[in-house]
């Protein structure tokens, strides 16, 4: 028999059902196994006791036979999300110790119907970046290493603690957000799957905001029908949140027959990159095989200002994470630092922030000032705005020409290694988003499906995109990659 | 377009973040390496084309006005670094 810990969100479900186990069991096969994997720092805050008397809580819903999907799930949720009570930092040393007095929506969903909190799940700082290596928490270690080879992995960001946690089986599912590939990079980088829902399919309502127009929580789970299963508990409108949409949530789990005969599935040119790696290539390549044996028609399409999103994304990303993290200001929350006789209100403002903000966050916070400050603003600002109109009109015009759902590689190579990539350069670090940026700017659901492994062992993700309110169909799509792909890969325990 | 280190000074302080002099040129040669990134939207052909504003085509919903949550003082200032009297206290700001 799997593990408890190990089981996925239908199996744990079904044998809650049956009767197999008890909530209580999985929750602390869950303890145990996070409790041993200390070495992967994806855990930043444990809350087992909270845990166990919510998983006695799911028992008894289910005893009673009133026991929705995600009753009895342990989950870990990403520190971005407020948990009333519980932790939450975003990673970032301005916000030391918080302790948010509200639930975020999101997370009040999921234990509405009964699911489990594990703890929070550590991430880049604010969500800004793609290896976790911003965190203030320090960096989170892949489960996964390259063959041969004992150096540290980088788990992807920045929802990297709630990718290694769910590949390393610490938890069922996690949820995570995804502001420019955020959730489908570390996905892909764990061999895991990663949902990215439409824009105002979930409520913002209780995260903390990094790019308001950009961001979106959605799953991180073991498998397609798990995503749909757990999407299912935390979307919806909510009065919380104006951009949350007000638009019917489907039964997405009914949607997974698997059978995509019919399907129109566009394959854009732009995502060719140069000196794309060879495994990248063979496995998209692989992807329109898999999608086209089970009946689907593979076309190639154009997107032409894929280019240039995400020069448009490091415009827009940094000018909304200015403003919304102007809210940092040692008086309210958080990090106040030690002032100097004299200091004045400006002082307790600059060097609270200077205390309290790494380099990366430092770095979009200036970058967003600059783009908004008078002079710069319609040369950055407006034009990359009007870009993302553009960048948006390109899917638009795909989708209108007949196409379903559009198929690319999730990232743009493996996993690295920790320390590899950036240094000086953040640019460098920035390219990771390359494949999943588009998606964001146009306010579109992708998902990141494990759909093949490296030479070197580690695994690589395929990204569907769909048509905005089309995480049904994206579902069904991603449920039929994942068919064809064949079983999870595992990462071998080496923690 | 590269940044100098007058322009982070300036930059800097809009931002209310303090930058240490001897960060400044570093700061200018990161920021201008992002900036410099950004230079290729200036190829793209904008004309005529409205910038993005609304993620989703939808109006914001209006709501009755009234008081939805309040009295929650104490849970406002729950997580403030210093308070006092049941408000939360900063540098003397008026002379």
């Amino acid at each position: 028999m799997t593990a408890l810990n190990a089981l996925t969100i239908a199996e744990a479900r079904d044998g809650l059902r049956r009767g197999d186990f008890s909530a209580r069991e999985i929750t602390d096969a869950c303890i145990t196994a996070i409790d041993a994997a200390d070495a992967l720092n994806a855990f930043v805050t444990k809350t087992p006791e909270k845990a166990l008397a919510m998983a006695d809580a799911a028992d008894a819903r289910l005893k009673a036979g009133d026991a929705p999907a995600m009753c009895g799930v342990p989950v870990g949720i990403k520190d971005l999300f407020c948990t009333e009570g519980v932790r939450a930092q975003a990673a970032s040393d301005i916000l030391r110790g918080f302790k948010p007095p509200y639930e975020s929506t999101v997370t009040r969903r999921l234990w509405d119907d009964g699911a489990v909190m594990l703890g929070k799940l550590n991430m880049d700082e604010f969500a800004m970046g793609s290896s976790n290596e911003t965190s203030a928490y320090g960096p989170v270690a892949s489960p996964w290493r390259r063959r041969g080879d004992n150096r540290p992995l980088t788990p992807g960001g920045s929802s990297g603690g709630s990718a290694a946690a769910v590949s390393a089986d610490l938890c069922l599912a996690a949820t995570g957000t995804d502001t420019g590939g955020s959730i489908r990079q570390p996905a892909a980088f764990t061999g895991i799957v990663g949902l990215k829902p439409t824009y105002g399919r979930c409520s913002r309502w209780g995260v903390v905001a990094f790019a308001s127009s950009l961001d979106q929580a959605g799953p991180m789970t073991k498998t397609v029908r798990d995503a749909a299963i757990m999407l299912q508990a935390i979307a919806g409108e909510d009065a919380k949140d104006s951009t949350s949409a007000p638009i019917p949530v489907p039964d997405f789990e009914a949607a997974l027959t698997g059978d995509v005969r019919g399907r129109r599935i566009g394959v854009p040119k732009e995502y060719r990159l140069d000196g794309m790696p060879a495994e990248i290539e063979a496995l998209w390549a692989k992807g329109r095989a898999m999608l086209a044996d089970a009946g689907a028609e593979i076309v190639d399409i154009s997107l032409p200002h894929t280019k240039y999103a995400l020069p448009a994304y490091y415009i827009i990303a940094p000018a909304e994470a200015s403003s919304n993290l102007a809210r940092y200001d040692g008086v309210r929350y958080g990090l106040r630092a030690e002032l100097q006789p004299g200091d004045d209100m400006t002082d307790l403002y600059e060097r609270s922030r200077a205390e309290g903000f790494g380099a990366e966050v430092k770095r979009r916070v200036m970058i967003g000032a600059y783009v908004l400050s008078a002079g710069y603003y319609d040369a950055y600002y407006l034009r990359a705005q009007k870009v993302r109109t553009l960048i948006r009109r390109d899917f638009e015009q795909a989708f209108d020409a007949g196409v379903d759902a559009i198929l690319t590689p999730a990232t743009p190579s493996a996993a690295f290694a920790l320390g590899e990539v950036g240094g000086d350069d953040p640019v460098a670090m920035y390219l990771n988003d390359v494949f999943t940026v588009t998606v964001n700017l146009a306010g579109l659901p992708a998902i990141s499906v494990p759909a093949g492994m490296n030479e070197a062992g580690l695994p690589l993700g395929l990204q569907l995109i769909g048509q905005p309110w089309g995480e049904a169909a994206l579902l069904n799509d991603a449920c039929a990659l994942e068919n064809a792909a064949g079983a999870r890969p595992r990462p071998g325990a080496w923690w | 377009m590269a940044v100098d280190k007058a322009t982070v000074r300036r930059v800097a302080h809009l931002a209310r973040i303090r930058v240490d002099e001897d960060h400044l040129a570093p700061m200018a040669q990161e920021l201008s390496r992002i900036l410099a990134f950004a230079e290729q939207l200036a190829e793209v052909n904008v004309d005529g084309v409205e910038p993005m504003t609304s993620v989703t085509p939808m109006a914001l919903r209006m709501r009755e006005d009234v008081v939805t949550e309040g009295d929650a003082r104490d849970a406002v200032l729950a997580n403030a670094p210093l308070t006092r009297g049941g408000f939360f206290a900063v540098p003397k700001v008026v002379e």
